[in-house]
This record gives structure tokens, sequence and C-alpha cells, in this order.
């Protein structure tokens, strides 16, 4: 809930001896899962920390309808649209529940666009790559949103209440996602074999990028250590990206679709699967601004908000008129 | 220009439940609100009736006053039935 802290003043000054009691006190209740709440104490850089991750995902899931949205109106059939449309708008759902999640923290909604639309927030690379065929849909709900399961999962215990609450929400709408990419997948498969080729060519496409979207290796991820110890993040970039590589190889086989890494195999020793060198060379020129679609992007979300801008401000402008005449008629 | 207000957002299942705090939205007035809380928390039958209220209109007990405000309650374990003794032998208690 919003309830906001009674301190917009900016917090109290505290000795260092207090704060650092507040601070034990704090990781004390973080090591008992006891959740922290809006309202409760929290250390600046954990507060600071999750409006960072929280927006992030926030953004990723407003970008990421855009990709999407580009076939809307192409998809091949009346079932297909009605599904893509559910699966978009439930994307517009999640990037709501979590910049909720975020302003709870003392962010300002309109700051955090602000920043998107300034180039100065960070969203997942992934979205900065083009849908190029149908298939692409097929692989982004099998692919992505499979991989965004598996990010997002562990994030429904995450120590922070509001964000916990958001994610098992998010959860609970994603996993329709996946299973509706996996049968466009399936259905072209079983298809053509210009249909086959098809899913085969947004499949090499989409798997490397979505290795990329656990984020860089564990060895060179700035804010892992601190976010486990806070419970943020419950497990490393590289076990969660280990887990979607042995959950995602099996699924290509069924579909008869090979990913395009030739080291990739069965490791029977430690009972997962081997796979070759991730290009971070790509990863990071795509988060700097530099993939095929970051400025499609921004200049898009850019373009509704300030087309949208009349409609928002109507609407305040006859909610205060109407809170006026009210107030008259007392 | 600014956020449109804050509202919290309660909904009460299909199962007789009582309203139950499910998230927060903008919207312009309570009619937005009410509109834009379909949208946002009942896409897949969640709810028979929706609440929307102002979240400046509630007033929160501070963590602070925890103790001051609970614990009372603590000691007082003659209000749980387990706190009487009845023997074995007398039924329906
Ligand atoms: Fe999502
Ligand atoms: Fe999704």
């Amino acid at each position: 809930m919003h309830i906001q802290p009674g301190h917009t003043g900016g917090e109290p000054t505290r000795s260092a001896e207090a704060l650092a009691e507040l601070e034990q006190a704090f990781q004390e209740k973080i090591d008992a899962e006891i959740k922290i709440e809006p309202k409760d104490w929290m250390p600046e850089a954990y507060r600071q920390s999750l409006v960072r991750q929280i927006s992030q995902h926030a953004h990723s899931e407003i970008v990421g309808m855009l990709p999407e949205g580009n076939w809307l109106t192409r998809a091949p059939s009346l079932r297909r649209k009605l599904i893509l449309l559910a699966k978009v708008q439930d994307e517009a759902g999640h990037g709501l529940y979590l910049y909720s999640a975020a302003e709870t923290l003392g962010a300002s909604r309109e700051a955090l666009i602000e920043a998107l639309h300034a180039g100065k927030a960070k969203y997942s690379s992934i979205f900065n790559y083009p849908t190029l065929t149908w298939a692409d849909v097929g692989a982004i709900g099998w692919l992505v949103d499979g991989a965004a399961l598996i990010n997002q999962i562990p994030l429904c215990r995450c120590s922070y209440g509001p964000y916990a609450r958001a994610m098992r929400r998010i959860c609970k709408e994603e996993s329709f996602h996946q299973r509706q990419g996996y049968e466009i997948m399936l259905v072209l498969c079983r298809g053509t074999a210009a249909q086959k080729r098809m899913a085969q060519d947004a499949l090499e496409r989409w798997w490397w990028p979505s290795l990329m979207m656990f984020g860089p290796p564990d060895a060179e991820s700035s804010h892992t250590q601190q976010s486990m110890r806070w419970k943020i993040k419950r497990h490393t970039n590289d076990a969660l990206r280990q887990k979607f590589v042995d959950q995602s190889v099996p699924q290509a086989d069924y579909l008869g679709l090979t990913p395009p890494d030739p080291e990739l195999k069965w490791n029977e020793q430690i009972g997962h699967y081997d796979f070759g060198a991730i290009d971070w060379g790509e990863f990071w020129r795509v988060l700097k601004g530099d993939g095929p679609c970051n400025r499609e992007r921004i200049e898009a979300r850019r373009r509704a908000y300030d087309e949208g801008r009349w409609v928002r401000e109507a609407a305040l402008a006859f909610g205060a008129k109407q809170a006026r005449r009210a107030h008259g008629a007392e | 220009m600014k956020d449109w207000p804050l509202w919290e957002v309660f909904i009460r299942s299909r199962h007789g439940l009582a309203h139950k705090h499910v998230g927060s939205l903008h919207a312009s007035d309570a009619a937005m609100a009410l509109a834009n809380a379909r949208d946002v928390y009942t896409r897949r039958g969640e709810g028979m009736s929706i609440w929307v209220v102002r979240s400046t209109d509630i007033t929160a007990s501070a963590p602070g006053d925890k103790a001051i405000l609970f614990d009372p309650s603590e000691d007082k374990v003659y209000r749980h039935p387990t706190f009487y003794e009845i023997p074995d032998e007398v039924d329906n208690l």
C-alpha cells in the first residue's frame, strides 16, 4: 500500500552508532525472512537498489509490448490475434504493478517515465531486437517469457513486500505467455518446410539474446552480492541462465529445432548442458543504446506519451471540476 | 504535468471473502479509478466487487507503535479457548 511514511522532509540525522544499530536490526529481519514493508525503516542503499531494479523491470514490461505490438494487426488468425492482444494487455498490467511497487518507495511515476524517455533508465536489452516474422512472436513467448519466468519466480520471495506481491501476480499470468509462444512454434514446426525454416530462423536470432537476459556473468555483476545479502535476489545470474538452458534444449529438441550453438551438449558428469561463450560485447552495446531498435523503441514510447498528454490533462481538469461541484453541493 | 492521484484497490473474490487490498493505480477521479481497477486487477475473473479509496484518505498505524498497539494482547491468554481446562468426559465444549 502507498501509505507514505511521514518523513518527507528527509531522514532525521542519526549518529553513526544509531545507524549501525538500525542496519543490524534490519539485516536480522531479512535473515529471519520477515518482509520489509514501505513504512519500515530501511537503509537508503536498499531503497535505491530496489527503485532501480523495480523501475527497470517496469520499463521492460512496457517497452516489451512494442515488439509484439508490431504483430497485433498481422497475426495469422482471429484466435492468434485475441491471444496476442491478451498477452500484450497483461504486459501493460505488469508494468503498472511494478511502477506501483516502485512508488511505495517514494519514487514518482512521472519521474520514472521521464527517465526512461530521456534515455537515462535501463530496460531489458532483449526488446531492442526486431520482430521480423510471425515465428518471432512464438520465439518471444517461448524463450523471452520463459527466461523472464525463471528470473521472476525467485522474486516472489523477495524481501520487499510490495515487490514480492507484484511478482506473485505477474508469475501467475506469465505462464500462459510462455505456453502460447511454444504452441505457435509447435504449429509452425508441424507445418510446411518453409514454416519450419521460419521457426528455426527465429530460434537462431532469439537464442543468444535470451541467454543474455539473465545479465552479466557473476564475476562481473556489480549488484549481485549485496542484492543476495538483502534477499532481493536469491540466485546468481549464471545459475539462472544454466537453468534456462537445461529447460530449453529439450523443448527445442521436441520441436525438431537446433539452437545456434555448436558447443551445446549434455554433460553427464555435472547433469547440465555445456554451452558456448556469450558475446558480452554485443550485450553491452545493446544495453548502452546501440541495438537494432533502441532508438525506435524510445521514440515510440515518447510519441505515445506526448500524444496522450492532452487526455491526461483534460481528465485531471474534469476530475477537479467534479470535486468542486460535489463540494459546492454539500 | 503532475501524476494523477493515487488510489488503493480492494477486491472481493467470488468466494464470499472480505474485500482484500490488491494494489494501487493512478486515476483522475473515482469513476476512472474503478474502470482502471477493472482492467488492471480483474482480467481473469478475480473479483465480484471493487472498492477504490484515495491513498491519502487512509490512516495507517506507524511501525514504531507496534509494541504499544499489539503487545497488550500477547499476555491475555485467557482470551483463547485453550486456556480453560475441561475434563475429557465433557463433550461439546
Ligand atoms: Fe510480463
Ligand atoms: Fe509475459
